[in-house]
Order: structure tokens, then sequence, then C-alpha cells
């Protein structure tokens, strides 16, 4: 699956997007954010404070617990400031 | 309407084009954001970025959401995304109504919308430094008088 990262995330984890394949017991957002925090010290770094990080699965905003499907395009983000 | 672009907009040019021809408008109501620099000379630039995709998407679902809630004749919502200097034009916001009321209410229910739902974030430089704006409380508080019962 497609994982994108945005604002500091993607700077404290290095890129925009990676591809990576979750094992598949792997199905709900909170798992994923634990195995994706044992990439790497700096996706630890940057999943550090779950409290402040929004999640959208194939471009729709979603809650912690939200269910994964094969192929979803997730996105993990600091809190928006637009406008 | 919605846009998201680089490219600055004119606020005439975008009146003229959504409500110029159109006889059953009585009220319209126009908002811009702008990039300030509160700190005399201190910032240089606002960097935006976004999530291509979904911010348009949804930017359309707020539009419809608006539409739905209030009698809106047209609305247009323009946010741009890159580097922007202090002063420059950010996201502009425009309803148009038979009444003032709706226009008015309308637009600034988009306007708490955009500051914490889309997918937007801003970087500044300045003279400490670089560094990504952080969500505020105040932001939060104004979208949230916007709930409906049961929401």
């Amino acid at each position: 699956m497609n994982i994108h990262y945005f604002a500091w995330m993607r700077e404290q984890i290095g890129k925009s997007v990676e591809t990576e394949t979750p094992p598949a017991h792997i199905d709900n957002i909170d798992d994923l954010l634990d195995w994706l925090a044992d990439l790497s010290p700096a996706h630890a770094e940057a999943l550090t404070d779950r409290t402040v990080i929004g999640v959208a699965v194939n471009k729709e905003f979603v809650e912690p617990g939200a269910k994964l499907e094969t192929g979803d395009e997730i996105a993990l983000f600091p809190p928006m400031t637009g406008g | 309407m919605i846009r998201v672009q680089a490219e600055d907009f004119d606020l005439g040019a975008e009146m003229d084009a959504l409500t110029g021809s159109r006889k059953d408008i009585g009220a319209v109501v126009n908002f811009i954001g702008k990039v300030r620099d509160l700190d005399d000379g201190a910032l240089s630039a606002m960097t935006l970025e976004h999530y291509p995709g979904m911010t348009e998407k949804m930017l359309a679902d707020i539009e419809a959401q608006a539409n739905t809630r209030w009698e809106l004749q047209e609305t247009l919502i323009i946010h741009r995304y890159g580097r922007l200097e202090p002063g420059e034009q950010i996201v502009l916001v425009i309803t148009a109504s038979a009444h003032r009321q709706s226009a008015f209410e309308a637009c600034a229910f988009l306007m708490d919308w955009l500051k914490t739902k889309a997918p937007f974030w801003k970087l500044e430089e300045s003279d400490k430094g670089r560094s990504w704006v952080e969500a505020k409380q105040a932001d939060n508080d104004a979208a949230d008088r916007w709930q409906e019962p049961g929401s």
C-alpha cells in the first residue's frame, strides 16, 4: 500500500510517499501506525504523539480504529492549517 | 465552484464571472485571506503544502454542504498553494444569495471549515528559521460552532 506523509511528518520520515506491504494481520489504522513506527527511528519519532496525527484512507478522513483493505491509499499528517 | 491553484486570483474578475450576468442575486459576500507578517519584517515567506486529489474532494464536499444548509445562488472557493510572500492572497470565498444573511453565514462557515479541515499545511520562513504553523484551538472552536445538533 502507498503511504503518504505531509508537512513535518514528511520531513521527519524523509519522503513524501512510500510503498509498504504490512503483514496480513495488520488490518486497521492503529496496528498500521504501530507497525510503521518500527520501520526506522525516524518513523518512530514522527509517530510518537498519535493524538496529533490525522489519517485519511483513499482521500477520506478516518478514525484511528478504521479497517484497512489491500491497496488502500493511506495518508498521515499533522493538524491541518488551511485558510 | 472550487479551484486549488498556485496562481494568484483577482477578486473583481472572479465576482464578475460568478455573478455579473445574474439578476436574481441580492447579496454577495467575499472573504480574502492573506499572508500576514505580525512581526514587522520577520516573516519572509509562507509555503502551503496540500494533498492533491483530497483537497479538491474535500472542498467540493464542503461547498455542497454549504449549499444544503443555506439558500445560495453561487459559491466560489479558491485556495492557493506553494510559496507566498507577506501581503499575498491565499484564499478567496465568495457566497451569493438572494438575501444577505445566508451569504454572510455561509461565507463564515466555509472559512471556519477551511481553517481546520482542509488538507493544507503552512510552513513559515522567518529571520528565526523555518517552522510549521500549529493548529489553533480558537480555529477549532470556530469550526465547532457550526456543528448541527446530533452530528
